[in-house]
């Protein structure tokens, strides 16, 4: 069975306008998949209704099914039990995304004790051991620091080593370097891609970035205006796009390449 | 920290000592000779500069606002200009009556606007929700006289199961009566304190609601309840809190309407008194304790803020 | 707007333009004249009198109408004073730096440890009891509160960008607050004037009960209350009246308030 079939999902708001058009894609486990698309395509939307977290005032219509369970109909238990255990997400912005008031170590725990069950000593060793594998090397004072006293680039590895803390079968990243440097871009791409490399976990990467999906995903869909428009591996898309709409996507990157003197394949 | 409680106590200290210089102006600046309340008409010069002696009046502003923050200092808060009695012990006799009904109006409304705040909040969609926004509405239109008249119209007139107002002679000697009769105070302060603190956390939880850490608590699997327990209370606090040292100080002397209304022999019906008769070291006392308590207990507020918000203590001021 | 939004606005103020209306008629006709007993003491609604006759044999209804006038003069006269004098307090604040600006909001924290009520109070006792005295002296108590609220939306606004921009480009600092700080500020605080309107007409109530507003034979809506309560189980028409003039009121401007809030800024993201 597919670690994650979504078929047909709709997204609609009050006005009943739609936001999301019939979008259909599976993820195996063990899959890089990439949902590629500028803002407004509705690609964070898509990635809030898997988890069945979509604000108040959207309506999903459709089937998606995670773990088994269908997400969108199915009860507010059913659905926290699948959530961190099934699937567990990466934020855009990690400044609002984490708990101001409490230190990152706390909030790795959180999860560890959740979903490993630990606790006292055994606990704590684990929170410096996922400090460790996101490569927060100074693990005693990070741990005690609060998510204002880190830069963006830390942030953002405590809200990874929070979610993979769950470990899930499958990692959502929702833009995850938007809102860092470029210089710490790199870095925590990299990062993700040998984490999910190491644990065995299915990627969903959710970008507007079509050269950083490159390299994170196997296959991708782009989306445009809520629909699919083009969909396959990875290395097809930007080789051969089909789609008009893709294919601006491909020329804008290229020539962005260009300019920066650098050959890309 | 350390640093911010140093900057914090002096900031205290400033103003409690800015706070006696406006209360000393303010009264000195108002129009009337408290002279003419000791002497009748028609009296003689000498007879009236005795008097000012007496007062303390003979001497420039300056040197008098000198005199009375040190007798203050030394809590000597001179004499009623009425009844001739200290001030200070006139006081200290009320505040058996005025502290427990401020503190126990006080830890009532918080146990009740909590709790109703919070399900306000998380059930704003729900028709119940509704309706406690609704009496919450309600609540702060009240004036809190005439809910304590409707109060002692039916529990003391009607149903004659409490007192319809005054203190026992004795204070607590006789905890039963004693109890009794700050029962009815009690609750009016605590349900008018109440309805505006459920707004107050009503409008700090539905914040939290929003936030994206709620929603990052939920993407990793905790139940909404369990995600509002684990983050929502500690951030939604530090606004309330803020609030409560507030509330707290308007409670002190907002009392003193209850007082007025239940004849309770408190420290805000002894400074209504004061008003009417013109009796300014009175006046004087009682507000510089009660302005005293108001900047401690929010001096206390902002500590306890920055204690469970450490990003308040990078901003500069207060 | 949301309809419940709407709703809001709608029912907030019909509850203020049918006491405003009644006020304003009431100073071309009232149903009996303000010193007329004839009515006998305390009698039940009848004979003209809607509402029945209050200890002296006035006619109630008159008398809540009389009640009125100073209801709505102290809500809005008040609100004016503590406005006026608030957002220029605030604007000065606001413009401060550094020390200057430290001693100026310990200075507005002090005035704000001193209730509304208790400065009104204290104002009072001093230059006596009166119409005139008890607006001032509630208006002086708003103040803080909208100084405090001025300086920091100003603070806000000076630190953004077209700000700096308009000063680059040489625009002088009165015209930068005519047209930039004032029309972003504007907003929010007269939402906040407005929910102060309702403290006002509560606290001349209290002043009034405790004897320290108006002085008789002028009737305020919390000096009816204090006549009443001696006779408050033979006649609860005369204490009930006034209390529900007075909370209906509230309620209404409360209500106008926050529908006016939701007006003023409809991104807010807390809904209702």
């Amino acid at each position: 069975m597919s670690l994650l079939t979504v078929d047909g999902l709709s997204v609609r708001d009050q006005a009943g306008t739609s936001l999301v058009d019939d979008v259909s894609f599976t993820v195996e486990p063990g899959d890089r998949t990439g949902l590629i698309g500028e803002s407004g395509s509705g690609k964070s939307l898509t990635a809030l209704a898997v988890t069945g977290l979509l604000p108040a005032g959207l309506t999903a219509s459709g089937e998606i099914r995670l773990g088994g369970v269908d997400m969108i109909r199915a009860s507010e238990r059913r659905r926290t039990a699948v959530r961190g255990r099934v699937a567990s997400v990466v934020f855009q912005e990690p400044l609002t995304a984490l708990d101001p008031l409490m230190p990152a170590g706390r909030q790795i725990a959180g999860p560890l004790h959740r979903f490993q069950g630990l606790r006292g000593d055994a606990l704590r060793n684990a929170v410096r051991a996922a400090l460790d594998e996101v490569r927060l090397t100074d693990t005693d004072r990070i741990a005690r620091a609060y998510p204002h006293q880190l830069s963006g680039g830390q942030r953002q590895r405590v809200a990874i080593a929070m979610a993979l803390a769950c470990r899930p079968e499958l990692l959502i990243a929702d833009e995850p370097t938007t809102a860092l440097d470029v210089t710490v871009q790199a870095e925590i791409l990299d990062l993700l891609d040998r984490l999910v490399a190491t644990h065995g976990t299915a990627l969903l990467f959710i970008t507007h970035d079509l050269p950083v999906v490159a390299n994170v995903a196997r296959q991708a869909y782009v989306l445009r205006a809520g629909r699919v428009v083009e969909s396959g591996p990875t290395l097809d898309i930007i080789e051969r796009p089909t789609d008009p709409y893709t294919r601006t996507l491909v020329e804008s990157a290229r020539r962005f390449d260009a300019a920066l003197g650098r050959d890309r394949d | 920290m350390l640093r911010y409680l140093l900057r914090r106590t002096a900031i205290l200290l400033v103003s409690l000592v800015l706070a006696a210089v406006v209360l000393f102006l303010l009264l000195r600046l108002l129009p009337g000779d408290p002279v003419n309340a000791l002497l009748p008409v028609g009296a003689t010069p000498e007879q009236i500069e005795a008097a000012r002696r007496e007062l303390g009046t003979d001497v420039s502003l300056p040197i008098q606002f000198l005199n009375w923050l040190r007798d203050a200092g030394t809590l000597d808060l001179g004499r009623s200009l009425i009844s001739t009695l200290p001030v200070g012990p006139e006081i200290v006799a009320r505040l058996p009556v005025t502290i427990p009904l401020t503190l126990s109006a006080f830890v009532l409304a918080v146990l009740v606007a909590v709790p109703v705040g919070v399900l306000a909040a998380v059930r704003a969609d729900r028709w119940y929700g509704l309706i406690l926004n609704a009496v919450a509405q309600l609540g702060i239109a009240v004036p809190a006289f005439w809910l304590g008249l409707l109060l002692i119209t039916v529990f003391a007139l009607r149903l004659q199961v409490l007192p319809a107002g005054g203190f026992p002679p004795d204070g607590w000697s006789e905890p039963g009566a004693a109890i009794a009769a700050l029962v009815l105070p009690v609750g009016t302060v605590a349900l008018v304190m109440s309805a505006s603190l459920i707004r107050y956390v009503r409008a700090a939880t539905l914040e939290v609601l929003g936030a994206d850490y709620l929603r990052t608590a939920r993407a990793l699997g905790e139940s909404p309840a369990s995600a509002l327990r684990r983050h929502g209370l500690r951030n939604a606090s530090v606004p309330v809190i803020a609030v409560l040292a507030v509330e707290l100080a308007t409670t002190f002397l907002g009392a003193v309407v209850v007082e007025s209304v239940f004849a309770l022999p408190g420290l805000g019906s002894l400074l209504v008194t004061g008003i009417r008769q013109h009796d300014y070291p009175v006046i004087q006392g009682v507000m510089l304790v009660s302005t005293a308590a108001v900047l401690l207990v929010g001096f206390l507020g902002d500590i306890v803020q920055r204690l469970i918000d450490p990003r308040l203590l990078q901003r500069g001021a207060s | 707007m949301s309809r419940r939004r709407s709703l809001t606005l709608a029912v907030g103020l019909t509850l203020v333009l049918i006491p405003a209306v009644a006020v304003i008629v009431s100073f071309f006709w009232l149903p009996f004249s303000p010193d007329d007993t004839s009515g006998g003491r305390l009698a039940p609604p009848g004979d003209g009198h809607l509402l029945g006759t209050d200890k002296l044999g006035r006619d109630l209804f008159t008398q809540l109408l009389l009640g009125g006038r100073i209801a709505f003069a102290t809500g809005l006269g008040a609100v004016g004073v503590g406005g006026v004098l608030g957002v220029s307090l605030g604007l000065l604040a606001g413009f401060a730096t550094r020390w200057l600006d430290d001693a100026a909001a310990v200075a507005l924290d002090i005035l704000i440890a001193f209730p509304t009520l208790l400065l009104a109070m204290l104002i009072v006792a001093g230059a006596g009891a009166s119409l005139g005295t008890a607006i001032l002296a509630i208006g002086f108590g708003l103040a803080a509160v909208v100084a405090r609220l001025t300086r920091v939306l100003v603070k806000q606004v000076l630190s953004r960008e077209y700000i700096t921009a308009a000063r680059v480009a040489g625009i002088s600092w009165p015209r930068i607050v005519a047209t930039h700080v004032l029309p972003n500020i504007g907003p929010v605080v007269l939402v906040n004037l407005a929910l102060q309107t309702g403290l006002a007409v509560l606290a001349e109530a209290s002043l009034s009960y405790l004897g320290l507003g108006t002085p008789p034979p002028n009737a305020s809506w919390g000096r009816m209350l204090f006549e009443a309560q001696a006779t408050v189980l033979t006649a609860p028409r005369a204490a009930i009246a006034p209390g529900v003039a007075l909370i209906a009121l509230v309620i209404g401007v409360n209500l106008t308030a926050d529908g006016l809030r939701d007006l003023a800024d409809p991104t807010r993201r807390r809904s209702r």
